[in-house]
């Protein structure tokens, strides 16, 4: 559908993770320096140029797994590890919030301005880093220069887009039932109350006119909600009131991150066809991304001395049990290289991924990387 | 007015896509179908009148390449024509036309993506029966594709291609009142709201073009020589359609509409939109002094649903069915 969904649905859900990761680190009462060295590497690997190059291109959506895939890669640029189950619950949260955004966006064109509290955020945790603040205000232009030009059409087309990408998604967050924005059944309330979007009028006025031009009549009917008139506009410039509070950080020290498990299997018992048909093709969604994104990851290995652990659980023993209990369903999939299986194909993969470092400036072929990286991971 | 009967289960949830639910009503057999779109599936559900046999059928887009990724299909639409019934997929690869049990798919037409800018997406949405023997289908650039349909067999050919809007399609319908006064036999509306009025025939004529407002224009419906254009707004405007005079504009929902529907025996009209509402409303035509008027008969609200599809299921409007976004089921409703 649109080619131009990649960029919102990776800049949203990255805006999520660093709100949520932000949360664990002070629960865990990471020190200051280590908790922001996380968060800023994070961000600066989000933001790498390359990277970012590639995904501003137009492009068909990435499957779940794919994506998966480079969120994965993302939440290990740092130091900081996570385990299976925990980095589960991480993307659970970020998709089901970002699902929620999708949704509740009075307009779809509301889904930039969503963008732009995150990307405001993000700004403020690297507003004392001059050079990665540098790379998120280019991006900033990048997003006013793709998206403000769009009509409405084409941004409900982007919104349709993305909620094919998390149909059937059910997943019940805590915070979420807590503040009573989702059903029990963890499917969204959507209120029928409240302001109307921007450049909608409250239902409820029937005009009818002559062949003149001339209102002739005017009747009321009962809209069977109970509307207000729209809000001013948010700004969708690189900076300004957004209005929406929609994208910003819902979680702090004392609203704490949960999911439940229990419950959501017998929603999700009827699974699409999509991720589940073979795909013959299917290592070939190992894609230019999550390359890009691992190239930039082999950099850090050598720090892994350093690493620590975040949990999104509250206790190892709760960490250990959601890994255990996780309905099959619900598993991503995650496509993992091994690099350290053989030490042939491991030199030939940290060869390729150097070609995506900073450092080198050439431009790869796809075709034939594609196939080396292919023809090895069959060999794993 | 209306009370909610028993739903249809279907096997996956439906799509936010506009005009989200197609219904076939086949009187002979005491059966209806209705279709439904999942990503890349149409489900299609055949339910007897006695309320006692259901079955299902799931059809995919078929790709003639298998290596590309899956081609998701943006509407799915059942056309009758006087001879035979026929059932559209529309979808980012072409557009596929089967029998209306979707058994036998009897034409496939690929849509040519390479004359598009990459940025652009590419797909068919639009689908429309008109006259004798013509299925039109809009195209992403804004053309519509006119095809000729025999009354039987699959020799199905491309008759023209109408290049008048300029911004994709959103959606096509026919005059369905089915009185033959009316000159202009179809509607087609597009991304920016832009209406297009035609004559059908060998070489299809344009009528009347009636520009937009800058914001979508998802369902429209062609009824009495009136065009019913429902918005991205929440707003539903009546226009005639050879003259474009305004005659009716109406606040109707607090969201985008995502489908519109009118039963052409008594001029009931169906609105269905992301608020979780459905609204019945009765039209009343009056040619000799060339008034409109619309009245306000009934709501439903489909509680924490964003609606895609909502039609009647019988030209009276005796009865409706709704689907909304992550709905595994069409909602029933029949009048008291």
């Amino acid at each position: 559908m649109s080619s131009r969904t990649l960029p919102l649905l990776f800049i949203n859900l990255g805006g999520e993770m660093l709100y949520i990761l932000a949360q664990r680190l002070r629960a865990q009462n990471t020190p200051a320096d280590k908790a922001k060295k996380v968060m800023n590497d994070i961000i600066t690997t989000m933001f790498n140029k390359k990277f970012l190059e590639e995904l501003f291109k137009p492009q068909e959506l990435y499957s779940k797994k794919a994506l998966r895939t480079v969120f994965d890669r993302l939440a290990h640029a740092s130091i900081m590890r996570l385990n299976q189950a925990s980095m589960d619950k991480l993307y659970d949260l970020m998709t089901m919030a970002f699902k929620y955004q999708v949704l509740l966006c009075p307009r779809p064109k509301d889904i930039l301005l969503v963008s732009f509290n995150h990307m405001d955020a993000i700004k403020d945790f690297v507003k004392d880093t001059p050079n990665i603040l540098s790379q998120v205000d280019e991006t900033y232009q990048q997003l006013v220069e793709m998206y403000t030009p769009l009509s409405s059409g084409e941004f409900q087309l982007i919104r349709q887009t993305l909620l094919i990408f998390f149909q059937d998604m059910h997943i019940r967050v805590s915070i979420f039932l807590k503040d009573k924005v989702q059903n029990s059944n963890g499917r969204f309330v959507l209120p029928t109350c409240g302001p109307v979007p921007h450049g909608t009028q409250v239902p409820g006025l029937i005009r009818l006119f002559s062949c003149t031009g001339e209102e002739v009549t005017r009747l009321q009917f009962n809209n069977g909600g109970n509307y207000t008139a729209a809000l001013r506009e948010g700004s969708f410039e690189t900076f300004g009131d957004r209005v929406t509070k929609l994208g910003t950080n819902m979680y702090s020290v004392s609203r704490p991150v949960e999911t439940h498990m229990s419950g959501t299997s017998k929603n999700s018992a009827q699974h699409t066809k999509i991720n589940t048909a073979p795909n013959p093709l299917a290592k070939e969604e190992l894609n230019l991304l999550a390359k890009l994104m691992g190239g930039l990851e082999i950099q850090k290995l050598g720090n892994a001395d350093s690493g620590f652990r975040v949990n999104l659980f509250a206790t190892d023993e709760e960490e250990e049990e959601a890994l255990i209990t996780r309905p099959d369903e619900l598993s991503y999939g995650v496509i993992n290289i091994q690099a350290t299986k053989d030490q042939q194909a491991n030199a030939e993969l940290a060869k390729i991924m150097g070609e995506f470092t900073e450092s080198g400036d050439q431009s790869p072929s796809a075709s034939s990387k594609g196939d080396d990286l292919l023809a090895m991971m069959d060999g794993l | 007015m209306y009370h909610k009967e028993k739903s249809i289960q279907i096997k996956n949830s439906a799509s936010a896509l506009y005009n989200n639910l197609s219904v076939l009503r086949i009187a002979p057999r005491r059966l209806t179908y209705f279709t439904v779109v999942h990503a890349n599936v149409v489900n299609m559900v055949s339910a007897s009148w006695d309320g006692l046999n259901y079955s299902h059928r799931q059809l995919q887009s078929k790709e003639p390449n298998v290596a590309t990724s899956t081609s998701l299909i943006m509407q799915v639409a059942f056309c009758v024509l006087p001879s035979r019934d026929l059932l559209v997929v529309t979808s980012q690869k072409g557009i596929q036309i089967y029998e209306s049990d979707g058994s036998i798919m009897v034409y496939w037409h690929a849509l040519d993506t390479s004359d598009a800018p990459t940025a652009q997406a590419v797909f068919a949405r639009g689908i429309s029966a008109v006259w004798d023997n013509y299925i039109c289908v809009g195209v992403s650039s804004g053309a519509i594709l006119v095809f000729d349909v025999p009354s039987k067999g699959s020799n199905i050919t491309l008759s023209e291609v109408l290049e008048e809007h300029k911004e994709p399609i959103t959606d096509i319908a026919s005059e369905c009142s089915g009185s033959q006064e009316c000159i202009a036999d179809l509607v087609s509306a597009d991304d920016g709201g832009n209406l297009c009025v035609w004559k059908s025939g060998k070489e299809f004529q344009l009528l009347n073009k009636i520009p937009g407002f800058d914001m979508s224009c998802s369902s429209v419906k062609l009824w009495k020589g009136i065009v019913v254009a429902g918005y991205g707004t929440g707003q539903i405007h009546l226009f005639e359609a050879v003259t474009g005079i305004l005659h009716a504009e109406v606040n109707a929902h607090a969201r985008w509409i995502y489908s519109l529907d009118i039963a052409p025996f008594s001029g009931l009209l169906l609105s269905a939109a992301e608020d979780s509402l459905v609204r019945v409303w009765h039209l009343t035509v009056t040619p000799e002094t060339n008034s409109v008027e619309v009245a306000h008969l009934h709501n439903e609200c489909v509680t924490d649903t964003q609606i895609c599809g909502a039609k009647f299921c019988d030209g009276d409007g005796y009865a409706f069915a709704v689907t909304g976004y992550d709905l595994s089921e069409i909602i029933r409703y029949t009048q008291l």
